[in-house]
This record gives structure tokens, sequence and C-alpha cells, in this order.
């Protein structure tokens, strides 16, 4: 007998053994009032005081008195691990995610996916009320609001007031690319760009796609062996031309294939050849805290035109705020996105972190006039921005286009864009590796 | 648990074997049946899934399309380029593990003095983790905080450039993901040698040193051939672990400029583009090329894992 009892308590022992995981698994359920948030990193950190979404946490659970907690958890740095992560766990219906901070592209992917609760009708009015048209485009999909406008971004045209005015362009009228590229090589400076093999490159092929009156993809929200992409196009062919004639101008530098933002500020921060650089507005605190001498001399104004006729389509950029389909606390998670997207908590992270708000009217506001002079020229910049393409295949869309059109030395106009159409497609029908 | 007893009759014995052996069942059993659930099933489950075409985010999609997977990949140049950056790591590694190990296996067997520390040490580098290690040495061969270009250019006085990209061609980013694939793991290569080493009779040893034979016929004739299968042991397992090489592409370069191994591939489909189907497809076929090494070096080269040795 006692042997048998041995024997069964062995067993029993073994179970628990296997099981105890899966028992500590389920016991980290938080409470019925704790909210979590999966922010991108900011300025901020993690810091309750830091200026950044943390602090907005903290403050709206504060004012929320106790009817729920914000807590925060960080995404990984760069926006494509982001997107990874937060696919694992929508995918898995992980109800400890409750809000989450987007990147505009993942919008479509995730809406298409249905891991996006549309915005409740009571919410809507607020959240759409006075925002910049970029920050609404990227918050709809296929006609849903899905999430709430929270920051925006754009780039400019960044430029030396002395080199322009010894070009003798005229920066008060639209510039176009033409323009730019020939005051840069007749005064012998440099015209910074993002032409590495990343994500920010297709940023790039997108605004001169889009500029040259073209859409890399034209039927939003097609399946995707439908897709009908508009590269192969005249649009198509001058953006190809664009890119060729800078990389082979001499204005841009040897470097093209490897400048992302960080390589294009430190380009434009060098006196000797700094003329040009298209730029999120980050670049102009960035320059002030290394002390660039000659922060005077930087003006900026609207993305250069591809064509003289057309609009220039700035590229668009920021963090909308979605709700997850498996949260159980989705009325608390809209009341604190709420609390998160005012007007003033907006301001407050702008002054915090630098990143410009979605609400026009914090553009108006005398200390973020004081503290962004580029103010009007960015918001001006978010209402034409464009977005890059809207589909639920972006990552693999945005991927085979870095791959067909690196280098950008290599760029050919009568080839390329034929065949990063071919490339994109077979991807989309699942035909290709990537 | 002893088996003998002092005074069993036939029958007694066998009945107690029985139930011994039932015993053994029940014990080994459950562990048994979970070694199945957790091995077998992903492997079937990833073979039954390579068949659809089956994107995580859209799960309506999901299409059966039999082999259809396997033909895109086979028929892409992408797979083939991986296939051929995996091999040559391979080789390249395992060749100048084996000899680097083997001198490293000779000397901590004839260090008498302080041999548990030196076996500590040599193992240290074993024992970091992969991302770890693969961060160091990124970090080592980068442009701007790396020691290796300045060394490398003190030491050439100043032929080697002073900022040269290590990560901006094929070729030369196979050196620093060779050199820290071949750091962390010529110590598991050494101790399995030594293991070989240790099992070699001395006598035999002694033998040919009194019939005159040099260290080099020593080595030819008596260690190399007595320990032949602890090396094939030894060169099996690292092979079927460098062909599965992820940690340290995936951090260095992520994949360019050629440099994607299969195991890159295979989480580049199935992580980042949620393609799970044609990423199942990847890791089943990266899983035959796996068993194929394996038949051919257990087939082909006669190792015998279950006695390990001659």
């Amino acid at each position: 007998m006692k042997f048998k009892f041995a024997r069964r308590s062995l067993v029993g022992g073994a179970a628990l053994a296997l099981l105890a995981p899966i028992l500590v698994g389920c016991g980290t359920n938080t409470s019925d009032t704790t909210l979590t948030w999966f922010i991108n990193p900011d300025g901020g950190g993690s810091s309750p005081t830091g200026g950044g979404q943390a602090q907005l946490a903290a403050e709206c659970s504060a004012a929320s008195g106790g009817k729920y907690t914000i807590k925060i958890e960080q995404l990984p740095n760069e926006a494509s691990d982001q997107r990874q992560q937060l696919i694992r766990r929508l995918a898995a219906n992980d109800s400890g995610v409750d809000i989450m901070s987007l990147d505009p592209v993942v919008v479509p992917e995730f809406g298409e996916a249905g891991y996006l609760v549309p915005v409740p009708e009571k919410y809507a009015s607020n959240f759409t009320e006075d925002r910049v048209q970029g920050s609404l485009d990227a918050s709809k999909w296929k006609g849903d609001l899905l999430a709430a406008p929270f920051w925006a971004n754009t780039q400019l045209l960044w430029y030396r007031k002395s080199v322009a005015e010894q070009a003798g362009l005229d920066m008060t009228q639209p510039v176009t690319f033409e323009q730019v590229m020939k005051a840069a090589q007749s005064t012998n400076k440099t015209i910074a760009v993002q032409a590495k093999r990343y994500e920010g490159y297709t940023v790039f092929v997108n605004a001169l796609v889009a500029g040259a009156g073209g859409a890399i993809v034209e039927n939003e929200g097609a399946a995707a062996e439908d897709t009908q992409l508009g590269l192969d196009t005249e649009a198509g062919k001058q953006a190809a031309e664009t890119i060729q004639k800078l990389a082979t101008s001499g204005a841009v530098g040897p470097a093209m294939s490897s400048m992302n933002e960080t390589a294009a500020l430190n380009m434009f921060s060098d006196d000797s050849t700094s003329g040009f650089m298209l730029n999120w507005p980050y670049v102009y605190a960035a320059m002030g805290s290394t002390e660039v001498p000659f922060l005077n001399d930087v003006a900026w104004t609207t993305y250069p035109r591809v064509d003289a006729d057309k609009e220039s389509a700035p590229p668009f950029g920021g963090i909308e705020l979605g709700v997850n389909k498996a949260s159980t606390k989705q009325d608390k998670a809209w009341d604190a996105i709420a609390c998160i997207t005012t007007a003033e908590h907006q301001k407050a992270y702008m002054l915090g972190t630098g990143n410009p708000a979605s609400r026009k009217a914090v553009f108006d506001d005398p200390e973020i006039q004081e503290a962004f002079p580029m103010a009007d020229a960015i918001r001006d910049s978010l209402n034409m921005a464009v977005q890059r393409p809207r589909t639920a295949y972006y990552g693999d869309l945005s991927t085979a286009i870095q791959r067909t059109w690196s280098p950008p030395d290599q760029v050919n106009p009568e080839t390329t864009p034929a065949e990063s159409t071919e490339l994109i497609m077979k991807v989309l029908r699942g035909e290709a590796l990537l | 648990m002893s088996t003998t007893s002092t005074e069993p009759t036939q029958a007694q014995l066998s009945d107690r074997a029985r139930d011994e052996r039932r015993l053994g069942w029940k014990l080994a059993g459950p562990a048994f049946v979970i070694m199945v659930l957790v091995t077998f099933y992903p492997i079937l489950q990833a073979v039954w899934t390579s068949l659809f075409n089956y994107r995580l985010t859209n799960p309506g999609g999901r299409e059966f399309v039999f082999l259809r997977n396997y033909q895109i990949i086979l028929t892409d140049p992408l797979w083939w380029q991986a296939f051929g950056a995996t091999t040559l790591i391979t080789v390249v590694t395992v060749v100048v593990e084996l000899v680097l190990g083997f001198f490293i296996a000779l000397a901590m067997e004839k260090v008498i003095r302080g041999r548990g520390p030196l076996r500590t040490i040599v193992l240290i580098p074993y024992s970091i983790i992969t991302v770890v290690s693969a961060f160091s040495w990124f970090y080592a061969f980068a442009t701007d905080t790396g020691f290796i270009d300045p060394l490398l250019n003190k030491l050439t006085f100043g032929m080697f450039p002073a900022d040269f990209d290590w990560f901006g061609g094929f070729w030369s980013a196979m050196v620093p993901i060779c050199v820290s694939e071949i750091w962390k793991t010529t110590p598991f290569m050494s101790l399995l040698l030594l293991a070989g080493l240790t099992q070699i009779d001395g006598a035999m040893e002694e033998a040919a040193i009194v019939d005159g034979a040099t260290w080099g016929e020593r080595l030819r004739r008596v260690i190399l051939p007595n320990m032949k299968s602890q090396i094939m042991v030894a060169l099996l397992f690292r092979t079927l672990d460098a062909f599965r090489i992820f940690d340290n592409i995936f951090i260095m370069t992520g994949g360019s400029n050629g440099t994607s191994s299969l195991s890159l591939v295979a989480y580049n489909q199935t992580i980042s583009r949620t393609e799970v189907g044609l990423g199942s497809a990847v890791s089943v076929l990266l899983f035959c090329c796996v068993v194929i090494i394996a038949v051919v070096f257990v087939k082909g080269f006669r190792v015998d894992l279950a006695r390990g040795r001659k």
C-alpha cells in the first residue's frame, strides 16, 4: 500500500509540475480597472514625469478618479518590430492588451484582420473634430473609424537661407526637386534624403509617386490578388527619374544608399556642405541640442514638388490609438483615449516630446508657436500630407519596393517601376519569398 | 533499483520482472507521451499548415494549395541564395571549429594541474547566450563603436582602412558572422573531442612511444583512428547546429546583401509577413535538410550514436 501511495503521489507531483507554468500563466490577469497601453517608445520613456505617453497615462489615471488605472508597456524601437509584437498578441486574442499606439500603416492590416474595435458612436465626433486631414485619413479603414488620431508627423524641406539666396532660389514660392537639385549643384552643397534600404525609403518613393500625381496602390481595400498598382505609370516613371537624377547628380553625395534620418541630419549639420534636407520636425530641436553653429541660417518650407504644376505630397507619420477586440475593458479604454487625446494633453505631449499634435488648434497656442517656430508649416504640411499605400499587405509591399528600388543609383525609369510591380504582385499573391 | 533476490524461483522472478516492466512503462510513459506531443505535434502541424496558402491576418482567405508552396520556394532564387550562404557558413565554421577544438581538447587532456578551472574557462563562450555574443561581435566589428577596424589599421600600419564597413557586402559580412559562430561553439566541439581522447587506452600510445613513433605518427596512427566515432559525432552535432544558424545573422545584417540563412528566410515569412503557410513550408524544407545531413552522417559515415566508441 505504501508503495502504491508513493507511486500515486509521484504521478500527482509530475502532473503538478507540468501544470504549474500554465497555472502561473493564468495568474497574471489584472484587475478590472487596470488598462494596459502598449506604447511606442518616445522621449518620455516609462517615466510618469518624462513628458511622454507614460506621463499622459499617469495624469489620465489620476483624473479618472479611480475609474481606471493605465499601465504602460513599451514596444520595441523599430516600427516593424512593434507591428510584429502586436500581431502576435492580437492573433492570440491576448486580452492583456487594451490600448495600442499604432503606426498609420498598420491600421488597414489590423482592421482587415478584425483586431480593432470601431470607435463607438459617442466618441466619434470628439475623435474627429479639429483634426488635421492626414491623421483623419490614417484612422479610417473602409469607411470605419478604427482609431483615434493622437499625434501627427510630416516631413518638411529644411534649407540654408544663405544657400538658397546664393543660388537665386525663391523659397517663398513652391519649389521643385529639379530646382533644389540645380541650386545644390550650382552652390556645391548637398541635399540630404533617406534612401537606405529601409522603411524610410518607401516613405520617400511614395512621396515622389504621389507628388507626380499617382498612387502606389490605386484601389484601396482590394483583396491581395486584385490590387491595382500605380507604379508602372507615368507618375511611377517620373518618381524613378527623380531618384535617378538625385543619385547621379552628385548633390546627395556618395552615401545616398546608406542614408536614414540620422545620417541625413548629420549631413545637413556639416557646415561646409549643408544646403537642403528632407526630414521630420524633430531635427530642429536636435540641431539646437547639438549646437549647430548656423541655426539662425536654417529655414523650412513645404516638401518640394515633383511636377511643377502639381501640389507636393509630403509624407505622413504619427500615431493613432486603437482598442483591441479581445480587450474586456473596451469602454474604459475609449474613455482613457478621450482623456489622452484632449487638446491640453496633445499640447503637453508636443512640448514634452516634440511630436506634433493632430488637433489643429494646438498649433495656434502661443507656447507652441514659441517652442516650434515652424508650427504653421507643419500644420499646413499635415493637411496636404499623403498616406503611404493603404493596404492590409503594407509590410510586404514596402519590403518589395525597398528591394527593387535599391540601390538608388541603379534605379532606371524604364525598368524599375515595371520590375517592382512584378515583384509586388508576386509577393501579394503569395508566390515569392521576401 | 536492484533486481536481484536471494532465492527466487522461476515463476516469481518472471512475475516480478513483468511487474517491473509495467512499472517502468508507467513511470516513463507520461514523459514519453509528452515528448511525442511536444515534438511530433508541432512537426505534423507545420507539415499540414505548409499545404495551405494561409496568412495569419487573413484567416478567411485560407486555401488548400497542396504542394504549391514548395514549388514556389524551390523556384525562388532567394531560397537558393540562402541555401548557398547557409552551406558556406556551415562548412567554414565546422571545419575551423574541428581543427581548433581538437587542439584545445589535446591541451585540456595534457594539462594536469588546474584542469578544472581550465575546462571551465574554455567553456565560458559556450555558456553565453547567442544573441549576447552576436551583439558583442556586432559592436566589435561596427565602424563607429568597434575595435576591430582600428586594431587592424594599427597592425597593418594603416594599410587596412580605419572605417571599413564589414556589414556592407556579402563576403566581408561573412567574416564577423563566422567568427562569432566559431568563437561561441568551439568549446562545445572541444568538449566532445575531449571525451573521445580520454577514452583512448593509454597503453596503446605508450606502446607507440616505445616503438619510436613520432608525435605526428602517433596522432595519425593511434589517436585519430581510435576516436573516429567521437569526431564524427562531434561533426554531426555541430553541422546540424550550424545549419540552423539564425541569431548572429539576425543581429548583424538582418539578412541584407544576400547573407540570409534558411532559418532567417523561414522567420521572415512566418513572423514578419505572417504568411504561415509559406513559412511552414520553408521550415519543413529546412527540417528535411537537417534530416538528410543526419542520415548522410549516420549511414554514410557509420556514426554510431548509441555506442559512441569503437
